[in-house]
């Protein structure tokens, strides 16, 4: 009785076994295409606000598991929802209050035309020239804020975007109480 | 006539006494006016005048802009002192690009034109009055009314509904305009219809304007206009619900009365067409309704687009006691606005100064889940459920509860006996989903932006070591020949 | 000026939670009345002693979650009053205390308060008492007894976590005619006697505090509908699917089964459809979702009295609807205008 019952464990266990060695091998994945369809969520402008090595960095943690879907300054609430969507857990959106949308703008008076802003900003958001005041286009800039770390006469400044009618909307009702 | 149940609705009471039996007054000559550029749903209108122009009392000082847009006409003669921001008719007070008008008290008229038969004119002739005159909805929508000609003929008309249903409370507008301005709409009516070809003409009234419905009756006598009395319930004078009520037939999720044969335009509406194809008046004032328990005399106004509304309030002895809250519009659908600076717009019904009893207590207590937001919900929602879910930020749940759905008719809200300000969850919703689908869009333009600088560096990158290996080779060859020069040259001299 | 930025609407309806549950309160004052009259100082010492409990539950809980006090939204009262309804009226007090607190500690805070609980917080009691003291909650004693006003059944007085005294000999005492003891219910399941349906009607038989008069519990429920506080679909669902269950077995062997109307007037089912199966928190949403709730209470309450080890299977019935409920709305959520249903275009 009991021979029988060892018998048939370590048969089972060793078709088993093999089954799972053959799957491995047939149905191998090559690198982690998740890396990748993450990367394509991203901002894609590397600009390291998350504390990874550009945005494919951000990505390999994102997949991971090490690095949460709030990385992103940048990316805002869209793209901490992308991530959620498509990594299928529940996205804390409440937690990712944003300062508002940012946007660089420069203080006219003090750009010394230096160049260095657009030299290095990821987007190609600043036009400029050497010697001439350097100016931001709004619906480029994502405010990763390379060009304030730049700008040698603080001219450059990551500011909130103003309100407009267009853009203003009710805010949450009674954030804390219960419905 | 048979007409068709209205899915949900509520009975929110009327006050329309208050102001239903004041005639049309019109609001004298105001020093100042504020017009905005954008008054209308699309892209505002581009001012056409500099400050320091005079202007004549209906003369376009901004054209519209593009597909969905409107122009804009002067209210009355006088000096254009400002082009710049002045606080928006809107709860957020912001400040919106308007023109500001100084009167100079003659209130000359730019030009008339009085067309003798404007039923005679081409249907394209009717649209282009009516889009030169910049006519919006005025039942509130402020959609460009041309525009809606244009698409409707284009996709064909069968049935034109004239929305006379006035369900917000308070508001006696459309009520007083059908009352005193009968024959003129009824014209309006046929020049609509005439415009897109429609077979079926029907006016829907609310069965408690039965004056209005006998002026009406009256004046379509012998035309093929067929006014119908209609239940009153609210929300009867929204779009899709009247069209549900009078022909039984739904428009689709997300779709537009046309899809379904119909068009719907106001009452209001029909007056200024008739104005504007008749006598070549653009709509440059309204009749607006001045009401609520803190005004001492409430009443009916025209105004001219631009005024102020302090002067609305003034004009009839103010106030009796200081008002709890500022309406825009109907109780149930207005906006707040807390500056009487504001100007009165094309789409503006009324004016209302609410006392704290009639708002009602508003302190929200926990949902006991009783469901009278489900019964009262006229698009088949269930407020309860997605109020529950964007408070726990969950705005996708909402969305597939139907959350694009919700006309923000307010019917849940009103109902809801634990007072949750559901339609307020919704707005913030709705708005949130917006900004997120902005910042969305950004994003990929930026994302690309990024992959194109990306790929520009590589290739200067590319460029350069590309000829920093041609340097190199060329100096090779140069050194090389120079080596077998000198080697040739060592060897002639040997 | 200065004022709170609010969206529309900019009026409200006067409805709100309090009037709601103080008309419930207040159309349940002639049931309880009704019992009082019946069954003298042990129905009212019951009612009492529930409702007080149930107060001060809720009470001590708001102040151990530090949270305001949710006394004055009247549901505490409500759970008070219909889990004494549902109590033998000499059912000992301490074991009242007992429902009580469990109904409101463990029926609704615990689910998060009013309008969070998924069942409803009196028959959470009930059927904890129920199981927990199964002799003294099948202990009934006859109505109108001469001195009803003037003493207390013994069993009302039982000292703390003590079993109650045996009652026969007092009920002896009583000379009430025929008493049996047992229910209506009790009496056709075990003896297959069917009660008149004119005594259950007006409630002269023996049950529990509030569940003998249907007459009475009827028109309360009316005034609450014509009021509406209360949906009246419920109520109309439960009692149609329990008569057309009940009508069908009698088809199929009327010498076993009772008429349609025994059904409905006998045991606690008036209370239950009336009062029990309409809370709004513990009920479905959606149009189509009551009636199917309503059904499946009717059913399940005849499927446990005729088959069931139980003589009673309202409680149950109902907690098997609650339980159903996040379903039942999840899958009966209503059309929204302007889309077709699958299959049919337009």
């Amino acid at each position: 009785m009991l021979f029988a019952a060892v018998v048939s464990l370590t048969i089972l266990g060793t078709v088993f076994g093999l089954l799972l060695g053959v799957a491995a091998r047939y149905l191998k994945v090559e690198g982690n295409p998740l890396v990748a369809e993450l990367e394509q969520l991203l901002p894609g402008s590397q600009c390291g606000q998350c504390g990874f090595p550009g945005c494919t960095g951000a990505a390999q943690a994102l997949a991971d598991g090490s690095a949460p879907v709030t990385l992103c300054p940048p990316g805002g609430r869209a793209v901490v929802q992308l991530l959620a969507d498509k990594l299928g857990i529940e996205a804390d959106l409440s937690g990712v209050e944003e300062k508002g949308p940012m946007i660089a703008e420069v203080k006219e008076e003090i750009c010394i035309g230096c160049t260095r802003c657009f030299k290095v900003c990821p987007t190609d958001a600043i036009m400029g020239a050497a010697q001439q005041i350097h100016v931001v286009f709004r619906e480029a800039c994502t405010a990763c804020g390379k060009c304030e770390e730049v700008c040698p006469t603080e001219s450059i400044k990551l500011q909130a975007v103003p309100v407009t009618l267009q853009s203003w909307y009710w805010n949450k009702p009674m954030a804390g109480e219960a419905v | 006539m048979k007409l068709f149940d209205l899915k949900g609705g509520v009975h929110p009471e009327g006050k329309k006494d208050l102001s239903a039996e004041r005639h049309i007054r019109a609001l004298p000559l105001p020093k100042k006016l504020y017009v905005p550029l954008q008054q209308h749903i699309g892209a505002p209108a581009t001012p056409i005048v500099n400050v320091g122009n005079k202007v004549l009392k209906g003369q376009l000082i901004a054209t519209a802009q593009g597909a969905v847009s409107s122009s804009i006409h002067a209210p009355t003669s006088g000096t254009i002192t400002a082009l710049g921001d002045h606080v928006a008719p809107h709860p957020s007070g912001l400040p919106v690009p308007t023109i500001t008008l100084e009167s100079d008290g003659e209130d000359r008229w730019f030009m008339t034109r009085i067309v003798d038969d404007p039923l005679a004119l081409a249907p394209e002739e009717v649209a282009a009055c009516v889009a030169a005159a910049g006519i919006v909805g005025l039942g509130g929508a402020t959609f460009p009314s041309a525009l809606k000609l244009n698409l409707s003929r284009s996709s064909g008309v069968q049935t034109l509904i004239m929305n006379g249903g006035e369900c917000e409370p308070y508001l006696t507008c459309d009520d007083r305009i059908m009352r005193e301005r009968a024959v003129e709409i009824v014209e309006g009516i046929r020049l609509i219809a005439h415009a897109v070809a429609a077979k079926e003409i029907l006016v829907g009234i609310e069965d408690n304007k039965p004056e209005a419905i006998a002026a009406m009756q009256e004046a379509a006598q012998g035309t093929t206009v067929k006014v119908v009395a209609m239940p009153s319930m609210y929300p009867m004078g929204s779009e899709k619900q009247i069209i549900q009520v009078l022909t039984g037939n739904e428009v689709p999720a997300g779709g537009r009365p046309a899809d379904i044969g119909v068009l719907v335009h106001n009452v209001a509406t029909a007056f200024a067409v008739q104005q504007a194809v008749r006598y070549g008046k653009p709509l440059i004032s309204r009749i607006v309704t001045i009401s609520g328990g803190a005004i001492l005399q409430p009443c009916n106004l025209e105004v001219l687009i631009g005024t102020p509304l302090q002067e609305l309030i003034d004009f009839n002895g103010g106030y009796t006691q200081p008002a709890a809250r500022l309406v825009l519009g109907g109780p149930m659908m207005g906006q707040q606005f807390t500056n009487t600076n504001v100007p009165v717009v094309k789409g503006t019904s009324g004016v209302l100064a609410l006392l704290a009893s009639e708002i009602g207590h508003a302190e929200a207590s926990p949902c006991i889940r009783c469901s009278t937001c489900v019964r009262a919900c006229p698009v088949g929602l269930l407020p309860l459920e997605m109020a529950a879910h964007i408070r726990t930020a969950d705005l996708t749940g909402a969305v597939a509860l139907g959350l694009k759905d919700c006309i923000a008719c307010g019917s849940c809200s009103y109902v809801c006996p634990a007072h949750i300000p559901l339609v307020h969850f919704f707005n913030y919703a709705k708005g949130d989903l917006a900004a997120q689908e902005r910042s969305k869009l950004k994003q990929e333009a930026t994302k690309k932006l990024a992959e194109a600088r990306n790929e520009r560096l590589a290739r200067i990158e590319r460029e350069r070591a590309e000829a920093a290996a041609k340097r190199k080779a060329a100096r090779e060859a140069k050194e090389r020949a120079a080596k077998e020069a000198a080697a040739k040259a060592a060897e002639e001299a040997v | 000026m200065s004022m709170e930025l609010r969206t529309s609407p900019h009026q409200i309806s006067d409805r709100s939670v309090e009037r709601i549950m103080k008309h419930v309160v207040l159309s349940l004052l002639p049931v309880c009345g009704f019992s009082i009259w019946q069954y003298g100082l042990s129905a009212l010492a019951l009612l009492l002693t529930v409702t007080a409990t149930c107060l001060a539950t809720e009470r001590l809980l708001n102040r151990a979650a530090s949270q305001p006090s949710t006394l004055n939204d009247w549901s505490a009262t409500i759970t008070g009053v219909l889990l004494a309804l549902t109590l033998p009226p000499a059912f000992p007090l301490w074991m009242a205390v007992v429902a009580g607190f469990v109904a409101i500690a463990i029926g609704k805070a615990l689910f998060g308060g009013l309008g969070f609980n998924v069942f409803n917080p009196a028959l959470i009691g009930r059927a904890f008492v129920q199981a927990a003291f199964p002799v003294a909650i099948t202990t009934w004693v006859p109505a109108f007894s001469a001195q009803r006003f003037s003493e207390f059944v013994p069993t009302t007085l039982t000292a703390p976590l003590m079993m109650p005294p045996d009652i026969v000999e007092w009920i002896k005492l009583q000379a009430v005619d025929a008493f049996t003891g047992a229910t209506p219910l009790a009496r056709w399941k075990f003896e297959n006697v069917v009660a008149s349906s004119y005594d259950l009607l007006t409630g002269v038989v023996t049950a529990s505090a509030g569940e003998t008069s249907a007459i009475l519990i009827l028109l309360c429920g009316a005034y609450l509908a014509a009021r509406k506080f209360m949906d009246w679909r419920i109520p109309v669902a439960v009692l149609a699917s329990a008569a057309l269950t009940a009508w069908m077995f009698q088809l199929y062997d009327p010498t076993h089964y009772p008429a349609p109307s025994f059904v409905l007037l006998s045991g606690g089912l008036m209370l239950g459809a009336v009062y029990m199966a309409t809370d709004m928190a513990t009920s479905p949403v959606t149009p189509l979702g009551v009636w199917i709730y309503g059904a499946v209470i009717g059913v399940v309450t005849v499927m446990i009295r005729y088959f069931g080890g139980l003589t009673e299977g309202v409680m149950y019935a109902i907690l098997l609807g609650n339980a159903l409920t996040p379903f039942i709305d999840l899958y009966t959520q209503p059309r929204v205008f302007g889309t077709r249903q699958q299959g049919k275009k337009k």
